[in-house]
């Protein structure tokens, strides 16, 4: 037997990896093992890669653009701050379909110079060039927007959907003349040509399906184009034929498609709805309807010192954690404040959102970094029966996933979307920055109630402040 | 169609049942680290990029094949550190200290 042959080996090996990683995330007592066995199988397969008789010529190609790739990627990973997670794996994930859309077009370079182009493996060659390419151009997209490096805000302009339903129909019309073109000898165009046409078209797409989805729904398209990348990594499998490719891009497609799906039904929409969303188009007319509300009430401020004393004589407290929090870094604060409460013996407890922050769990994420133990988070479906008990419902820097609006104006664009229902504890504390509304961009009721209090200020600031009054009054 | 197609087109379907099961049981508060492990799970492109990365010759294609490379070891490297050190916040809780 020679090494090559125990390539396809080292492949099983790889994929039997990936699914226990899969497996081990599961849990949190496992999730470290499983990413590190997929870890482990990942890098058996690059190694047992260098011995097929592909690579042979490419190994210097190959060893530069590992030595790039992995300095750039780990040093991207290292320094990344925990709020900016989602971004980064946005980015990621567009390496990762950029790396399949080029892994395309070089193989069907490689075919239509051998002169060997098969219906099939052309097929599957188009997809992943397509899927990875708009995967790649998408991701920067939403890398942009929550970076802030382009607008948050759904981008809209006239006669945007026919733009966007050009390009769409343009793409696979464009493919099938390249199929006919190769196969059925109908049109005679050169087929790298189209292939370049292509490429440029499926990376506008991607730029116009992100552009118009405002920041709020950034979480569901980054999971989307994760699935998206997976698919495409799934499709160049079947243009090399390589099973491992097949595996891992299915794995993750379905992976991306079931935290899709979720993510939806957590904001009460269907998929159609966040990508070609009435959001926006709806967002004007509940503003409208909203701002006159806001006129005619008047809203209650508060500073530390009574955010302080209605705190310490709380018997039950739950904490509303939003992007606030992850944007002032306030979790370590957030938690030094829990403390002192817990050390007077009051009850905390924190309310998690399925949406809440801009990746499904990542507010999970930032409170763990801040050691606040995970059995005090709370679901949406277990703690909304314990507002009513709630004496103080802290809320930090969330606002749409609190909007009443959603319970009870059926204009509201967020109408339907279940919520956290903050407005039913005794009294509500927000902090937030300023009166402006949320990625939403509809005003929130909940800051009405005569119940609420505002606090005004930065996240980690104002509960700094409320620490030290807490302690001063010790 | 031929065998090795059919072949492929079984692991493709077995692969979609696979991973929407493992998938499902996944808890909400895993959900990032889920989507950011399973992101550098699909960096398994690299395998795909270091096998075409020299089937071009002249610089066009060498080019093409080193963005490849670049691309995939990126997604692959920067996927499994930053999945590595969110994971590592839920590892075992530093017992809190009674002022």
């Amino acid at each position: 037997m020679t090494v090559e042959a125990l390539i396809p080996l080292a492949y099983l090996i790889a994929a039997i990896t990936f699914i226990l990683g899969l497996k081990g995330l599961s849990s949190p007592t496992t999730a470290v093992q499983g990413n590190r066995i997929a870890a482990t199988g990942m890098l058996i397969a690059v190694i047992a890669t260098f011995f097929a008789a592909d690579v042979k010529g490419g190994v210097p190609i190959i060893l530069g653009g590992i030595a790039v790739g992995g300095i750039a990627g780990f040093a991207g990973a290292r320094a990344v701050k925990m709020t900016a997670m989602p971004q980064m794996v946005a980015l990621f994930n567009g390496a990762g379909g950029g790396a399949a859309a080029l892994v395309a077009i070089l193989e069907f370079a490689r075919t239509v110079e051998a002169g060997g182009l098969e219906f099939g493996p052309t097929l599957a060659t188009l997809l992943a060039l397509i899927i990875g390419a708009v995967s790649f151009s998408g991701s920067a997209v939403a890398f942009g927007k929550l970076q802030g490096l382009i607008t948050p805000k759904a981008f809209r302009y006239d006669g945007q959907q026919l733009v966007t339903g050009g390009i769409a129909a343009a793409t696979p019309l464009l493919s099938v003349v390249l199929l006919a073109s190769a196969f059925f000898g109908v049109a005679n165009v050169p087929a790298m040509v189209l292939i370049a046409a292509i490429t440029l078209l499926a990376l506008a797409f991607g730029v116009a399906l992100v552009m118009p989805i405002g920041g709020a729904d950034m979480p569901v398209v980054i999971s989307l184009l994760n699935a998206y990348t997976g698919l495409a990594v799934a499709m160049a499998g079947f243009t090399l034929n390589n099973q491992l490719l097949i595996v891992a891009g299915t794995l993750v497609g379905a992976s991306g498609t079931i935290l899709t799906r979720l993510m939806s039904k957590a904001m009460n929409r269907s998929l159609g709805n966040v990508l070609f969303g009435a959001f926006g188009a709806a967002t004007t007319a509940g503003a409208a309807t909203a701002s006159a509300g806001l006129e005619g009430r008047s809203i209650r401020s508060i500073g530390p010192e009574d955010a302080a004393i209605l705190l310490s004589y709380a018997q039950n407290v739950i904490v509303v954690p939003g992007y606030g929090l992850a944007v002032a870094q306030a979790q370590h604060s957030v938690r030094e404040l829990a403390d002192l409460l817990e050390s007077k013996g009051i009850n905390v407890k924190y309310a998690i959102h399925p949406v809440a922050g801009r990746m499904p769990g990542h507010m999970n994420v930032l409170l763990a970094e801040a050691n606040v133990p995970y059995d005090k988070l709370f679901d949406m479906d277990q703690i909304n029966p314990e507002f009513q008990r709630a004496d103080v419902a802290l809320v930090i820097g969330a606002n749409d996933v609190t909007n009443p609006a959603a319970r009870s104006n059926p204009g509201s664009p967020i109408y339907g979307m279940p919520i956290l229902d903050v407005d039913k504890a005794q009294n509500i504390i927000v902090i937030k920055r300023s009166m402006k509304p949320g990625f939403a961009g509809i005003d929130n009721d909940l800051y009405l109630d005569p119940k609420t209090a505002m606090l005004f200020g930065d996240a980690k600031d104002a509960v700094g402040k409320v620490v030290q009054e807490l302690k001063k009054a010790a | 169609m031929t065998g090795e197609a059919i072949v492929a087109a079984y692991v493709f379907i077995l692969a979609i049942f696979v991973g929407f099961e493992v998938v499902s049981k996944v808890p909400s508060t895993l959900h990032t680290p889920l989507m950011s492990g399973a992101n550098a799970i699909h960096g398994i492109v690299i395998v795909g990029a270091m096998l075409v990365a020299s089937a071009i010759p002249g610089p066009v294609g060498t080019v093409l094949g080193f963005l490849a490379v670049v691309l995939g070891t990126a997604n692959v490297v920067g996927g499994f550190v930053v999945t590595d050190r969110m994971l590592a916040m839920f590892k075992a809780r530093p017992v809190r200290k009674k002022e």
